[in-house]
């Protein structure tokens, strides 16, 4: 029988007060435990949680700075910023995203096979950002949707500043140029200085200055929720956050002349080739031209790869910078510096005549070696052989200087150097040397110097090559009578806000030293011959001012010795380069210049007359009579005045 | 038995003050309503800054806040015999609303929890948070305590029933608020502590056992419940964000309205179940301290008017009910303070929303009904 339980209420009463206690006890634990953990959080951990909530509540977002003006030496504007229009699409506010992108392909203003990639980019943003679905706009285009706009809702025309260039591609291969940023930009800059900048400077001046260019951006804190939305408001209370104004990038002031530019583009325009004028007394480029170009604010713009894929497959290589990259042999034009060594190291007298029959050959070789044309220039000494573009004088010259002597005498004129001029990307050509032929072939059978590989560097071929700046260059040096500047096309910076100029002090690279001065007239006079009863004599009749230059004519291809050359038989490609370098005026140089007409035929008939067209543009007035010199200061005076 | 109020009684032959009369008359325990008041308007003004300052949400707070204390006055006043007899009819009423919500309920939030009354919807897992202990208690009454394995097991049975139907819904934080009043009950009836140990056992075997025949997507599941900080994006989500709102509080907070995480809306469920949150955020340390300062002194003042009730239906009912309370108080500042894992269980009286502030208020009605009429008249 099982045993009665008596309900105890006594007992029970008891039993439920120290249960009560228990559990309540236990309770109060937990609360202990619970103090303890809040004690963790907004004590011990306080400094830690703080900083994550404050990123949470506040984004930085850049200000991107204005990017610094270019002006040319006369105050012109050459790149400048402006705004472009595009249109933005809120894909939270558009009701239907597909049939509104296809209306738009309707209108003309998107087209049909971009809207999937549109509509994947549409769905990887956020609902309320503004994403951009046209670059680009024409006004036309801005005019067409404006009038339509109603019809769609959450899209609108929107603005961004994008760099300018408002002569389109005049001097482009000495500006650059700037572009979007690539995966190869991204490597070297700092990310942060480029947050909310979608271009940098990508070739020329634009690349090379980019630091002074860019400015600094500024930021402005944000509060956004946690959307990512930007709110005014957090709460009933309203933050204080920071903003930093951002610094303008320096406006840059260039030593380039754009009447002079435009002048020597038109010369040359229609051919390929290049132009680069220098001032002989500081290095100032005055004009670079290498034709033909491009119009940079397509890059600016952000630039569509079949319109990049027609410029970089275009035959005519118009991205090529001939002016810093293109490398030709000099021709003739390097004569009247083997004429100089000569008459430095006294290998030949200069009033001694040689026959000249058309024909060269070294003693005990049946190898000839042609002149020009097969010209006979008869009986000529060392100034005619300048002034006619003697090859077969040249030929003997040069093998009694031997190329040991024509290397060390040519260096210091930058052959096979670069020049140092102040943007990136120059090539530095080749200045034969026995060294330099060691080094640069690989079968021992081809690297010794023969004899006849001398001979063709006295008329400017063989392995003998140059850029047409490194031969504006050397022209520059002799039209200065030995004084070298390094080549600039920067001549110092503007500050944007206060416009205080900073001019850079033109650098030297000190003189061409152990040359008479009485040689360096004479090889000015025989220069001056050539423009008055030489190969350029058509060309400098009637020069208000006396000028030197020197004809060339590169062999681009090697006509068999037993063929006579003729323009009119082989591919226009192949034809000689043309080139001519001059400086003016002779007494007192104001320019130097080198001309290269890619495949123009003879150096008298295609680069000479452009080569004039420069020279007096820059050296005459209105009047038709030589400018006075106009002092130092004046140019840089002009140039900050203007703006 | 028979309970008979005793107007004249030794504790209230003392001459009652004005304010002391018409407590007396309402039979309502003035300290536990002044502590009710004070966190109910402690949770106005954090509500007021959590709902972004919405004013609606406030008026619609005061009018639940009403609506209980209409009901805790009307509880109040009823005699806890009729409460007792009626017991078995309620739990039956509350099972056989949750059936009907099994088969028509109105699906809200992705739960079918409602019933549509057509002027109001009611969850009948509220009834149960108070029919469940009631039943408990009910069953005990006039049992011999501690309980035998036989009530024990009955007793299982009756608790399983609800908690089983409302955990089908699935509403898994109600079912284990509703288990946790029918447990305590039966811990407050003397359950022996070997008995608690051995379920304890035979749980932890469960648990053991469950976890070996689960396939390894079902095991992430769990744990990254036990530990939502393992999927900071998803289930770990909310409780970052409401360890950076507490623990930037500090102190002294960062001022009423003026939490970053609350007022930005990074703290997810911001006035509902992470309200926790804005309030250390806004008022730090401090303002947390004070809120559980307030809860611990009303949970005290209801277990001593539970000691002080006089028969086993009363003490079991009237302690189930304050301690429960405080259940909900610590699983919701567990799980927002990253102690516990996070299931729907709101900040008693301070959360906005749902029934359950009406539930807790008339909890807290019969609490004091069962205190009022605490003198035995021997028969």
């Amino acid at each position: 029988m099982p045993a009665v339980r008596i309900k105890d209420h006594w007992r029970e009463q008891r039993m439920f007060d120290r249960r009560a206690l228990v559990v309540g006890a236990l309770m109060a634990l937990a609360t202990v435990g619970l103090i303890g953990r809040l004690i963790l959080l907004q004590v011990v951990r306080h400094e830690y949680y703080s900083e994550l909530s404050q990123g949470n509540r506040v984004r930085t977002e850049p200000i991107p700075a204005a990017r610094g003006l270019m002006l040319d030496r006369n105050g012109e504007v050459v790149a400048a910023n402006q705004p472009a229009y595009q249109l933005e699409l809120v894909p939270e506010e558009v009701p239907n995203i597909r049939d509104t992108l296809a209306r738009l392909v309707a209108l003309g203003l998107l087209r049909s096979d971009e809207i999937d990639e549109l509509m994947r980019t549409i769905a990887s943003s956020r609902s309320f950002d503004s994403v951009p679905i046209r670059l680009r706009m024409s006004d036309d285009d801005v005019a067409r949707f404006a009038v339509r706009r109603f019809e769609f809702q959450g899209i609108d025309i929107k603005t961004r500043q994008t760099r300018w260039y408002p002569n389109g591609d005049l001097a482009v291969h000495a500006l650059g140029y700037v572009g979007a940023i690539s995966e190869q930009d991204l490597k070297h800059i700092d990310r942060a200085a480029y947050a909310g900048t979608a271009l940098i400077g990508k070739l020329g001046v634009e690349s090379t200055f980019e630091d002074q260019l860019h400015g600094k951006n500024g930021f402005r804190e944000v509060l956004v929720n946690a959307q990512g939305r930007s709110v005014e408001r957090q709460g009933a209370f309203v933050p204080n956050l920071r903003t930093r104004a951002p610094a303008a990038g320096e406006d840059i002031l260039l030593s380039v002349d754009l009447k002079l530019q435009r002048v020597a583009e038109a010369a040359l325009s229609g051919h390929r080739g290049a132009v680069v004028a220098l001032d002989p007394a500081n290095g100032d480029v005055l004009a670079l031209v290498s034709l033909p170009g491009f119009d940079p604010n397509l890059f600016a713009r952000g630039i569509t790869s079949a319109e990049y894929g027609a410029l970089a497959n275009d035959i005519d290589r118009p991205l090529f910078n001939r002016v810093l990259r293109g490398v030709y042999p000099p021709g003739s034009t390097v004569k009247p510096l083997l004429a100089l060594a000569a008459l430095t190291y006294h290998v030949v007298d200069p009033q001694a005549h040689r026959y000249c029959a058309g024909q060269f050959h070294l003693p005990g070789s049946s190898f000839i070696y042609r002149e020009y044309h097969n010209e006979h220039h008869g009986y000529v000494d060392l100034d005619e052989a300048v002034v006619v573009s003697c090859d077969v004088y040249f030929y003997g010259l040069a093998d009694a200087l031997g190329i040991e002597r024509i290397a060390a005498f040519m260096a210091p004129f930058g052959f096979g150097s670069l020049t140092g001029i102040d943007v990136g990307g120059e090539k530095s050509g080749i200045l034969p040397s026995k060294e330099w032929k060691e080094k640069a072939f690989a079968r021992p059978a081809d690297r010794a110097w023969f004899p006849g590989e001398t001979v063709s560097i006295g008329i400017g071929q063989g392995y003998l090559s140059v850029t047409p700046l490194q031969l504006a260059h050397y022209a520059s040096i002799v039209a200065a009578r030995g004084k070298i500047w390094k080549p600039r096309l920067v001549t110092g910076f503007r500050d944007p806000r206060g416009g205080a100029v900073r001019r850079l002090a033109p650098v030297s690279d000190g003189e061409v030293g152990g040359i008479a001065p009485t040689d360096w007239e004479r090889v000015v006079r025989d220069m001056v011959g050539v423009t008055q009863r030489g190969t350029a004599a058509a060309i400098g009749a009637h020069a208000p001012y006396t000028f030197g230059g020197k004809t060339g004519t590169a062999q681009v291809f090697t006509v068999a010795r037993t063929e006579r050359y003729n323009a009119k038989n082989i591919n226009e490609r192949l034809r000689d380069h043309s080139w001519f370098i001059a400086f003016a005026p002779a007494d007192a140089p104001r320019i130097a210049l080198a001309v290269i007409e890619e495949n123009g035929g003879a150096g008298a008939s295609a680069a000479a007359p452009i080569a004039r067209k420069v020279l007096d543009a820059y050296l005459l007035g209105d009047d038709g009579k030589v400018k006075p010199a106009p002092p130092p200061a004046a140019a840089a005076k002009s140039a900050a005045s203007q703006t | 038995m028979i309970y008979e109020e005793v107007p004249y009684g030794s504790r209230t032959r003392r001459t009652l003050t004005g304010a002391a009369r018409v407590l007396f008359a309402l039979q309502i325990d003035g300290p536990l309503v002044a502590g009710l008041g004070l966190i109910a308007a402690f949770g106005l003004i954090v509500l007021y800054s959590a709902s972004g300052q919405s004013t609606g949400t406030v008026v619609r707070t005061v009018m639940r806040l009403t609506l209980g204390t209409v009901a805790m006055l009307l509880l109040a006043r009823v005699n806890p015999n009729f409460l007792r007899r009626s017991t078995p009819w309620l739990y039956a009423a509350g099972v056989f609303l949750l059936l009907i919500v099994a088969a028509f309920g109105h699906t809200g939030l992705g739960a079918q929890r409602w019933l549509n009354l057509g002027l109001f919807r009611f969850q009948p897992s509220e009834l149960m948070k108070l029919a469940v202990p009631m039943t408990c208690a009910w069953y005990l009454y006039e049992r011999p305590l501690p309980p035998s394995v036989l009530s024990l097991v009955a007793l299982a049975g009756l608790i399983l029933l609800p908690v089983g139907l409302v955990a089908l819904e699935p509403d898994l934080g109600t079912a284990a608020l509703i288990a946790v009043a029918g447990a305590l009950v039966i811990v407050l009836a003397g359950l022996r502590a070997r008995v608690m140990l051995a379920l304890l056992a035979i749980a932890a075997v469960c648990a053991w056992f469950g976890w070996s025949f689960m396939h390894d997507y079902q095991r992430r599941r769990v744990l990254t419940f036990l530990n939502p900080q393992t999927d900071p994006l998803g289930a770990g989500y909310h409780i970052i964000q409401s360890q950076i709102a507490i623990g930037s509080g500090g102190v002294f907070g960062k001022g009423w309205m003026n939490g970053s995480q609350a007022q930005l809306e990074f703290l997810p469920e911001r006035s509902t179940d992470f309200v926790f949150a804005v309030v250390g955020e806004e008022f730090g340390l401090l303002g947390l301290l004070l809120l559980l300062l307030l809860y611990l002194f009303v949970v005290a003042r209801s277990i001593y008017l539970a000691t002080q009730t006089q028969d086993t239906f009363a003490r079991l009912l009237a302690g189930s009910i304050a301690l429960t309370f405080f259940v909900y108080v610590l699983i919701n500042a567990g799980m927002v303070t990253g102690l516990l894992p996070v299931v729907g269980v709101p900040l008693p009286l301070v959360s906005y929303g749902g029934s359950s502030v009406v539930t807790l208020l008339a909890g807290f009605g019969i609490l004091m009904a069962l205190y009022s009429r605490r003198k035995l008249v021997g028969s």
